[in-house]
């Protein structure tokens, strides 16, 4: 059973993109830690030789004809963005100057 | 009928719009004038849209004037629970991330009561994309229990659990993802069903867990959630998980109300320890009542559900952290630029977005997530958790070879004090643990009121759980177990939650 440490719950942050303060690095810290624990518990089920189940219907591929339907307009797909330009989501910079 | 068309079940409503004895335009006055003078003290809205509805409810008027053939439940208002998207009305899933978003189009759910004339009143309020069991995870305040104003509603769907029980809307609309319907109609005396899985689309509902997430009914009384569930239900080409067959004949059950004959089966892992006495007393009754009306009840043992708390925890985090990666600052919602960065990145600005926009339990599943599914700690969480859930799936399997239907109380508790969880998550989660086997293994699940425990005076309820595709099995009991309670009550429990006064200060939140 692995315990997290701050430095892990930091870098989990930042794979999950989330900026966090260092206070809210440390009650965090704490908190995952009595959750991890408690979660571990699966590990003691009668597992052994069981298929593991992603979902709860038998499922095969769903598909539909490729025809063109009705959608969004451009506008109505644009009507939420933080900032738009030219018919298009406009976004910060995607890459480092220089 | 009530007189007061707010204390009115939705098939009187029905009723009586159908024989022209009350106009739609009226019940949705009735209902917008109650929401203004007791929302203050519930907070059962994040918004209310008396405009449309009261369009809404004309053009339905007009069409039934003109002798148009409707839908039951054409002209009765309805409250929606802000994870599913409205065109033209704010859904903000309870998050500041969604801020003021408007959606440019309808989830199927919400299509289906526009199409069904039903005059939408609002949204309700929920805890932060479902994530909770009192609604306190609500960026936006909590709800409160119009039993009581000091305790929880219920969640993540305790907007439409008070909404119900302070008499602001008829019906209301509902997801579960882990008991999100069946918990706040437990702790507030009202009526929610969790359908078979599939069994109402997805497509515009904000996913938490999407092999978990289902849409459901939420009403006062028994019939009045089945007629809810047959225009929520059916099959749609938009979410591919949407079960192609017809919505199981729940109407008709509810009315055939008959238990004679039927084998039900107490889940003897779903009781008992950490369970409240007076929850337990009022299952008890309902059981003895079920066995007076003719049903044959036994004990059976489902011995994996002891892990099913500990997978839901893994599963749901995993999916969560999955699904919430689309709210990235680019295409909608909140951007927030981080402090101190001059020309950031679109990665500074998403993380800086993402810390400001999101709260403490949105944080704390998307890192659990994160982590269980990250290289090294998959096998041992996520890969186990999905074991588990083969499980709990069988166990279901092999209980419904025995019984027809199985009961459990549905919350260990009757509604805490808010405040009283919210720094202890785990404590929080406990509140799931009779709801969530439903989820892992699809079935569908109701929560009817048991009655009021002893030592609170408070509402406890009693779940049912059928087979996958059996729904109907859920309203049959449920409506013969409800009469036979509200027989020996004298009355609709609901009739003793205390008046709400108009003139009373709101409480802070």
């Amino acid at each position: 059973m692995s315990s997290l440490s701050r430095d892990d719950v930091a870098h989990l942050a930042g794979l999950a993109r989330i900026e966090l303060s260092d206070a809210e690095l440390d009650r965090m810290v704490g908190e995952l830690g009595v959750i991890l624990e408690s979660v571990a518990k699966v590990q003691q089920a009668p597992t052994e030789g069981v298929a593991p189940m992603s979902h709860p219907m038998p499922l095969t591929n769903v598909t539909r004809p490729d025809v063109v339907r009705p959608s969004l307009t451009a506008e109505e797909a644009l009507s939420g963005a933080p900032e738009s330009e030219q018919q298009r989501f406009a976004v910060p910079r995607i890459l480092t100057e220089d | 009928m009530n007189p007061d068309l707010t204390r009115a079940t939705a098939a009187e409503l029905a009723d009586a719009l159908a024989q022209g004895t009350v106009s739609s335009v009226e019940v949705t006055q009735a209902h917008l004038d109650r929401i203004a003078a007791v929302d203050g003290q519930v907070h059962s809205y994040l918004h209310v849209d008396g405009e449309g509805a009261l369009a809404a409810a004309r053009a339905v008027d007009e069409r039934r004037a003109a002798g148009e053939s409707l839908g039951v439940l054409a002209g009765v208002p309805i409250a929606v629970k802000d994870v599913m998207t409205t065109k033209g009305l704010p859904t903000t899933c309870g998050s500041r991330i969604l801020e003021g978003w408007i959606p440019p189009y309808d989830a199927t759910v919400v299509r289906h009561l526009r199409e069904a004339g039903m005059p939408i009143l609002g949204k309700t309020n929920m805890d932060e994309f479902a994530m909770g069991s009192s609604t306190e995870h609500s960026a936006y305040g909590p709800s409160r229990n119009p039993w009581d104003l000091d305790r929880i509603p219920g969640g993540s769907g305790g907007g439409s659990s008070s909404v119900l029980a302070s008499f602001q809307a008829p019906l209301a609309t509902g997801t579960d993802t882990g008991g999100s319907i069946r918990q706040p109609a437990a702790v507030t005396a009202t009526v929610g069903t969790k359908p078979t899985y599939g069994g109402v689309s997805r497509y515009g509902l904000v996913a938490l867990a999407s092999s978990l997430d289902q849409a459901g009914p939420c009403g006062r009384t028994v019939l009045d959630t089945a007629l809810l569930h047959a225009v929520m239900g059916g099959h749609d080409p938009l979410d591919s998980t949407s079960i192609d067959a017809p919505v199981p004949a729940v109407v008709e059950a509810a009315r055939r109300a008959d238990v004679k004959g039927l084998k039900i089966g107490i889940v003897k892992e779903l009781g008992g320890e950490g369970y409240q006495p007076g929850v337990r007393a009022r299952f008890e009754e309902s059981v003895q009542l079920l066995v007076d009306l003719g049903a044959e009840v036994v004990e059976v043992s489902c011995p994996n559900f002891d892990y099913a708390l500990a997978a839901y925890y893994l599963i749901l985090p995993s999916e969560a952290s999955s699904n919430l990666a689309k709210f990235d600052a680019m295409r909608y919602g909140l951007r927030v630029a981080p402090e101190g960065v001059d020309a950031p990145s679109a990665e500074q600005v998403m993380a800086a977005t993402r810390d400001a926009g999101f709260g403490p339990e949105v944080k704390r599943r998307i890192i659990l997530g994160t982590y269980a599914l990250s290289s090294g700690y998959y096998d041992a969480y996520y890969g186990s958790a999905q074991k588990v859930r083969a499980l709990i799936a069988q166990d279901f399997a092999r209980a419904f070879e025995q019984v027809d239907v199985l009961v459990s109380p549905t919350a260990p508790t009757t509604a805490f004090k808010l405040g009283d969880k919210l720094d202890d998550p785990m404590a929080m989660y406990l509140n799931d643990i009779a709801t969530i086997p439903a989820n892992l293994a699809g079935v569908p699940g109701m929560s009817l009121p048991s009655g009021l425990a002893d030592e609170d005076g408070l509402p406890a309820g009693i779940q049912i759980l059928a087979p996958a595709m059996q729904d109907e099995r859920l309203y049959t009991v449920g409506a013969a177990l409800e009469g036979a309670l509200i027989d020996r009550w004298g009355g609709h429990l609901l009739d003793r939650v205390p008046e709400l006064t108009a003139t009373s200060e709101p409480k802070g939140a």
